[in-house]
């Protein structure tokens, strides 16, 4: 409970961490609120919000927005925490190894960091899903390939300062092997900054995906906020609504979770902690 | 060694320095055409409508593609140093002409994004830091966190929705008015009006950005034994923050500026495709459109490579605007 006391000092954190459980329970009833394929068209297109029975206005073929906004709230996360577990994995294994045995290993993987940090990141992941066909396993790929190196330098970094602490040396000489002391020893001891990111990063993950299916770059079998803000982009003039509450939705979600991403900073950052 | 000698060493190690990623990127670039499915004679022969097999074998012959591949990697390498990087079959035209056109659109709007979002960025970013925890800060932190969790085309279509539709302010889209023919002053009054909301919506993600840094690094260095020092000689509050602090502060923020050019390439390509502005931006949605993948990969590469020189270019400013950074 004291993690919690820390975490709720910050009130903005708390804030953002009541928005996320909102979209969350969204994402989880989606189909009890709306038992329907959001795909299907469920009533007089163009209806503005509050009218024929439609909360938040249908779209160009009456699809109902609200019903869009709630399943794509269940794209938008799985993609966004799928993505992190990816390229947290990538990155954990890709910087560990390079901090833990330096040397040419080291800067073998920092040259290649470095070169994806210098790549266009958006442009690379469009130029992946669209070779990869759109699908959300595709997205996912391209994701983590383009937030992986953030990950890389940061455990590097931790890696490097504790490999010759006096507990590693500790367990060089009881004879543990050199995984059992990345995994077992080194890996929980720089937990918090890895969290730290990552939180962040399942918010940039769902900004990017709004974007690639924003392009026309999503599954085509599921929606998502980002399709239906491309898809309502061409009746603006006449229907405002169909791009402005998806856009409301990720807009919200991404603030949520940057929230909370800083609320743990707080709690979790020891030198922050007396503050 | 005088100091003209070892600023020019500096640049031609920096130069060095920069080729192995110039290769790794069209290393990147040769391998994604490789993972793609089909290869130029399938997208020739699709074309054409009718190819027998044996004729697609000859022209596979022809192009190179019956190589090895380290054969082919070798001479996609020699095509791509002499700027020939392949045929987009949609335009009909060879991709080096067709990205080259449309850099100059993608420049002019990045180099006024930089510029406001650089600009706007320090300024709110000392205002912030001097009135630490007022209604001042509070207000800037809130301002650059929404503005940092907001989808980019989403700004730029509700701007469209307000300023374009309702308001009738700016024009939905486009560089200019064709069909006004402006000529000298007027058009570049036109251009700088088509400008602006495509500029603005790029701006607020970089903004909200070097809002933060710039507060951040304000903070970090008014806690510097420097300004203890300042202080005790009695300079007045204002010289303080604006003769020593200030100049300090810059620094990391510029570095940034140089780090996010990347970034603002793949924004460029939703806010150009928002608003029609025919960039680089534009052509890479418009070749995602038409599946034309020479051309995507081309715009990739041509960016990639804007990249390295941005940031080539702001190492060297960097070295001349702080002394402390070793050159040779």
């Amino acid at each position: 409970m004291r993690f919690w006391k820390l975490f709720a000092r910050n009130r903005s954190a708390v804030m953002g961490l009541v928005i996320l459980a909102a979209v969350i329970a969204l994402a989880a009833l989606a189909s009890v609120f709306f038992p329907d394929d959001p795909f299907r068209l469920v009533g007089r297109s163009m209806s503005p919000p509050g009218e024929n029975g439609f909360l938040l206005g249908s779209d160009t073929l009456g699809r109902d927005v609200a019903a869009g906004i709630a399943h794509g709230a269940r794209v938008s996360l799985l993609i966004g925490l799928l993505a992190t577990t990816v390229a947290v994995a990538l990155g954990v294994v890709l910087g560990g190894v390079a901090g833990y045995f330096g040397g040419w290993i080291d800067d073998l993987v920092m040259r290649i960091t470095e070169m994806f940090q210098t790549i266009p990141s958006f442009l690379f992941a469009i130029l992946l899903v669209a070779i990869l066909k759109p699908s959300i396993s595709s997205i996912v790929i391209a994701i983590a390939v383009v937030s992986w190196p953030a990950v890389a330098r940061l455990v590097r970094g931790e890696f490097t300062a504790m490999r010759n602490r006096e507990f590693v040396q500790a367990c060089h000489v009881v004879g543990m092997g050199d995984a059992r002391i990345m995994l077992r020893e080194i890996l929980p001891n720089c937990l918090s900054p890895i969290i730290v990111t990552a939180s962040l990063m399942v918010a940039t993950a769902i900004l990017i995906e709004s974007g690639l299916s924003f392009l026309g770059l999503g599954d085509p079998n599921v929606i998502s906020w980002g399709f239906q803000i491309g898809a309502g982009r061409t009746v603006l003039r006449s229907a405002w609504w169909v791009c402005t509450f998806p856009g409301i939705a990720i807009l919200l979600t991404v603030l949520a979770i940057n929230l909370v991403g800083e609320g743990l900073n707080d709690a979790l950052n020891p030198r922050l902690r007396e503050r | 060694m005088s100091l003209a000698a070892r600023r020019a060493r500096y640049v031609l190690k920096r130069l060095v320095q920069a080729i192995p990623v110039v290769l790794a990127i069209v290393i990147v670039n040769f391998f994604l055409l490789q993972l793609a499915e089909g290869d130029a004679v399938d997208v020739l022969a699709g074309e054409a409508g009718s190819a027998t097999p044996e004729y697609m074998a000859q022209l596979r012959e022809k192009f190179g593609l019956d190589q090895p591949l380290p054969v082919q990697l070798a001479a996609y390498m020699k095509n791509v140093l002499m700027f020939d990087l392949g045929y987009s079959f949609r335009h009909d035209m060879p991709v080096s002409e067709l990205v080259f056109d449309r850099l100059v659109p993608t420049l002019l709007l990045m180099v006024c994004t930089i510029t406001l979002a650089v600009g706007f960025g320090i300024v709110l970013g000392l205002l912030a830091a001097s009135g630490l925890n007022t209604w001042r800060d509070n207000l800037i932190s809130v301002f650059a966190l929404v503005s940092y969790a907001t989808p980019l085309f989403w700004v730029g279509l509700m701007m469209i929705v307000v300023f374009s539709l309702r308001l009738g302010w700016f024009p939905t889209s486009g560089m200019e008015n064709f069909a006004a023919f402006h000529e000298g002053w007027d058009r570049v009054r036109d251009i700088a009006h088509h400008l602006v909301m495509p500029v603005i919506t790029l701006s607020l993600f970089y903004l909200a950005l070097y809002t933060r840094l710039m507060r951040a690094s304000m903070l970090e260095q008014a806690g510097m034994d420097y300004v203890t020092t300042a202080r005790a000689k009695g300079l007045t509050e204002r010289r303080i923050v604006f003769v020593h602090i200030l100049r300090n502060a810059l620094l990391p923020v510029l570095t940034m500026a140089g780090v996010q050019v990347g970034a603002l390439i793949g924004g460029s390509v939703i806010v150009e495709s928002v608003f029609a502005w025919p960039g680089l931006g534009m052509l890479a949605f418009e070749a995602l459109f038409a599946r034309d993948l020479n051309l995507l990969l081309g715009i990739f590469l041509l960016s990639a490579l804007l990249v390295v020189a941005i940031n080539l270019v702001i190492d060297l400013l960097y070295s001349f605007l702080d002394p402390r950074i070793e050159v040779g």
